[in-house]
């Protein structure tokens, strides 16, 4: 019974990439399971294609395989065509590894790395034979917990989540497996005892804990409702990568995925304060990886696995400091190997990157990717990306020149304050790349993405108004017309998902029942354009009597309880709401690795500092100390604050 | 041009139990994989993006078992070709077993060219009955017997109805309900689970393995370890 194996094989033989559910990865392990451990099963609610090199998921996996009073497994979300099957044979969500029944472990965990995945979390809890609604489980079904970036606003999935922990998980998977030990030992009694008590573990937030109460469309409070449980809950933060060498057995997959290469992770947190990006925000602060032991993560990673490719990852690798003295040292060990390629998948736009893409990409030089965000310099101002006209085309002329021949350039549309000429600059920019690599190659290409922002919590613009899909589409139009000739490509993301992505990132608990309606609609493996159809979040939300523009396309005020209040990243929400002011001004905000500190809250609220690999700071030029913080020029739209209806 | 820069080597090897499910493609990434596992001196094209000269065989669709797969792989130095079987075969995959390995001549054609016919092991079923003994084998004489059998094959999205009855060198009931059969591979090959789905009585594959592939030269009936082998070289050693 334990073992699923002989019934989910014969299924394998009518769905695609079978091998997807066969597990057999190199430095996977088949644990036993002894009735004195918390048994987790990992769930990434993605393909296994996607969620397989999910480094998050691989950590915990070995963190707690190495504990003596827990075992792990993993699970991906089964493709449609095998979901059919399972539940046509009544046969539940399994794991990879050996097999077994999703629902026959103490804890289902997930990790949240995207809003349109929700749907997916709530189709694997209803595979593995729960009520997808927390508070209809039955004392001894799985707990369900859940994190990674999205667990920072909990709201929208509160019904269906027993625990959500926020920020790094090394440590309090660790805690939870305590918890849920003791529960287990005393005969499980009930379940809300063991909700109370991981309420105290601190990190962990446990929705049905709080009291939620609403003043219209408002929210007014969320409170706890026993003595004990905490008002607000802080993220968990590593004070120090080098404790936490994992994962130490990355996993090699028989299959192709995503990041398919030896991947290891150089540092956590960054200080360049994008102001849309929330991993930059409540990652903070800066915790780099010890020089030495990413050479030696490197060499031993190589030899075991047999890749031929290794990504230093990280939000913005080039800012590894002393990151060119590592990368120097890397190739030379690694040039008796035999061909081994090395690659920084986040790169900074400036020469200074190029030179050292240069330097440890002597072959397969085929394309690079940059991304500027923003189309330009006035509107990057607003996002504090930094990145000048010059560093661009001088960071594509040095790679044209070296031999590259594609440029993959990303941006957004949709920001703060955006006027049409600020996403016209993404044409001209495009156009003038493709104009500079035209004079070194005849073959030479650019690509322009272009995504909706979408405002996330935790952020100086989760107050700002999302652009509806109307506005977006508009965008897309006028960029589609001036990349008309332009000798460069235009791909855009659809502006339909991007509004969906929008109900979930700013939902309160209201966001639930709407969910579960597109769940139950069908609307599974929503990243999946395939799959997506807004008509169904938008019916959805019809039924709730839930206003989808309230949610997404409306400003939000200095004075409004956010959803998301209750959970702390650190960040001061002066800091924050200064910051979206500042943004407003076209004021740039400098790296603080390198400046005095302005106080965002997060080193001195935790008592936390960065942790540099080198006191040297990254080389100069206008990406690295020598920001251009000049200030913006008149802001050419009136920003209105929108009256709230109270 | 093979054997211009190195030493061209050829392992047989097996696919078993569930690392049956991945792709032709997977198993190639396997064994680049092991092989730099196992710092084997593999031997690069040039370009901007070298590559290891590594090709295989016929392709063997998802899902089907092998005992007879192989691949060439160019070395950059003459090794000990038997020291490359124990070492491989713990840095594959669970189920993939390096069971021969020979030096090639320069210039041995490849095995997509030289492979003549496979043999396979079908075990098959009837969905709904139990086939009594005999069953199988009266069906098979009927295919026999018969001048064609039509298979129909999708290419490129169309469905092509073919004669397969040329290409069936053997088709034999071994037991009820296993198949041995030979197909050739030219012009192209033919899926055995088609010939057993063609079979009279709505028989269907239940499991399938490949046995054997066969190079057919001069009159000589050859396994691909059997033909082209470079003489051996008692000095050469791994280094």
């Amino acid at each position: 019974m334990s073992n699923l194996w002989p019934r989910i094989e014969p299924l394998l033989a009518r769905v695609e990439k079978p091998a997807r559910y066969i597990g057999m990865e190199q430095g996977s392990l088949q644990p036993q399971h002894r009735p004195d451990q918390v048994s987790w099963l990992l769930v990434y609610p993605d393909t296994y294609e996607i969620g397989l090199p999910n480094q998050g998921l691989q950590i915990l996996y070995e963190i707690l395989n190495e504990r003596d009073d827990a075992c792990a497994e993993r699970a991906y979300a089964p493709w449609t065509d095998l979901e059919g099957e399972l539940r046509g044979s009544g046969v539940p969500l399994f794991s990879v590894d050996s097999h077994r029944d999703g629902g026959a472990f103490d804890v289902l965990a997930f990790n949240l790395s995207a809003e349109l995945v929700y749907t997916n979390v709530l189709n694997c809890i209803d595979l593995a034979g729960l009520d997808v609604r927390a508070e209809r489980r039955r004392l001894d079904d799985p707990l369900v917990v859940v994190g990674g970036h999205c667990a920072f606003n909990p709201e929208p999935m509160a019904d269906f989540v027993d625990a959500f922990v926020i920020g790094d998980g090394e440590e309090v998977v660790g805690e939870v497996t305590e918890v849920v030990g003791a529960w287990k030992r005393s005969g499980r009694t009930s379940r809300e005892g063991v909700l109370r008590e991981l309420a105290t573990v601190p990190g962990v937030y446990v929705p049905a804990m709080y009291h939620v109460s609403y003043d219209g469309p408002f929210l007014r409070t969320v409170t706890p409702r026993f003595a004990g449980v905490p008002e607000t809950v802080d993220k968990r933060t590593v004070a120090d990568l080098a404790e936490f060498p994992y994962p130490k057995q990355q996993l090699v997959p028989l299959v192709e995925v995503v990041h398919d290469r030896l991947n290891v992770e150089v540092f956590r947190g960054c200080t360049r304060g994008c102001r849309f990006c929330q991993a930059g925000m409540i990652t903070r602060p800066v915790r780099e990886r010890p020089a030495d032991q990413v050479r030696t993560m490197v060499e031993s990673g190589l030899r075991r696995t047999g890749y031929d490719e290794v990504a230093l990852t990280s939000l913005s690798t080039a800012d590894f400091s002393g990151v060119d003295g590592l990368v120097a040292d890397l190739v030379n060990e690694q040039s008796g190997c035999g061909n081994v390629s090395l690659s920084l998948p986040s790169l900074r736009v400036d020469a200074f990157t190029v030179g050292i893409a240069s330097e440890i990409q002597k072959v397969r030089r085929t394309g690079l990717t940059f991304a500027p965000e923003g189309g330009s310099w006035r509107i990057r101002q607003v996002i504090n990306k930094l990145i000048t006209e010059d560093d661009l085309y001088s960071a594509v002329e040095g790679a044209y020149s070296q031999g590259w021949r594609r440029m993959k350039l990303y941006f957004m549309i949709g920001l703060p304050t955006e006027m049409d000429d600020d996403t016209l600059g993404i044409a001209e920019l495009a156009r003038n790349v493709v104009a500079i690599g035209r004079r070194y190659h005849k073959g030479a290409s650019a690509t322009a993405s272009v995504g909706g922002f979408v405002p996330k919590p935790h952020t100086p613009f989760q107050w700002f108004g999302q652009n509806g899909v109307s506005e977006l589409g508009r965008k897309v139009g006028l960029l589609k017309d001036a990349f008309r000739k332009s000798g460069a490509r235009l791909r855009w993301h659809d502006p339909a998902a991007t509004f969906a992505e929008g109900i979930a990132s700013r939902g309160d608990r209201r966001i639930g029942p709407v969910i579960e309606r597109v769940w139950r609609s069908g609307g599974t493996f929503q990243e999946w354009g395939e799959h997506f159809d807004l008509a169904r979040w938008l019916d959805a939300m019809t039924a709730e009597g839930l206003d989808p523009d309230w949610y997404v396309t409306r400003h939000r005020t200095s004075d409004e309880v956010l959803p998301w209040d209750h959970v702390r990243a650190g960040l001061h929400r002066d800091f924050l709401w200064d910051d979206w002011q500042a943004s407003l001004r076209a004021h740039g905000l400098p790296d603080c690795r390198w400046t005095p500190c302005y106080d965002c809250g997060v080193c001195t609220d935790y008592a936390l500092e960065h942790v540099v690999a080198s006191a040297v700071a990254p080389a100069g030029g206008s990406q690295g100390t020598g920001q251009d913080l000049s200030v913006g020029g008149e802001i050419p739209v009136h920003f209105r604050e929108t009256v709230s209806a109270r | 041009m093979r054997g211009d820069a190195g030493f061209p080597v050829r392992l047989r090897f097996a696919k078993r139990g569930r690392v049956r499910f991945i792709s032709h493609r997977d198993v190639a990434r396997a064994f680049e994989r092991a092989l730099r596992i196992e710092q084997v001196p593999l031997a690069f094209s040039g370009g901007f993006s070298p590559r290891p000269k590594v090709s295989f065989g016929l392709a063997l669709p998802v899902g089907y078992e092998s005992d007879a797969e192989y691949l060439d792989v160019e070395l950059a130095e003459a090794i000990d070709t038997d020291a490359l079987v124990e070492p491989l075969t713990a840095a594959l995959p669970e189920g993939m077993h390096v069971t021969g390995a020979i030096a090639l001549q320069d210039r041995a054609p490849a095995l997509q060219e030289a492979i003549t016919s496979v043999s396979y092991e079908i075990e098959v079923g009837r969905p709904g009955s139990t086939p009594r003994p005999g069953d199988l084998a009266r069906a098979v004489d009927d295919v026999l017997a018969a001048s064609e059998l039509v298979v129909t094959r999708r290419r490129k999205g169309v469905d092509i109805d073919e004669d397969v009855r040329p290409a069936l060198r053997l088709l034999q009931a071994a037991e009820a309900t296993v198949l041995h059969l030979e197909v050739d591979t030219r012009p192209h090959g033919v899926r055995p689970t088609a010939v057993v789905e063609a079979l009279p009585g709505a028989w269907s594959a239940r499991a399938a393995l490949r046995t054997k592939q066969w190079i057919e030269r001069g009159g000589a009936r050859l396994e691909p370890l059997e033909a082209d082998t470079r003489p051996r070289m008692p000095e050469a050693c791994a280094s």
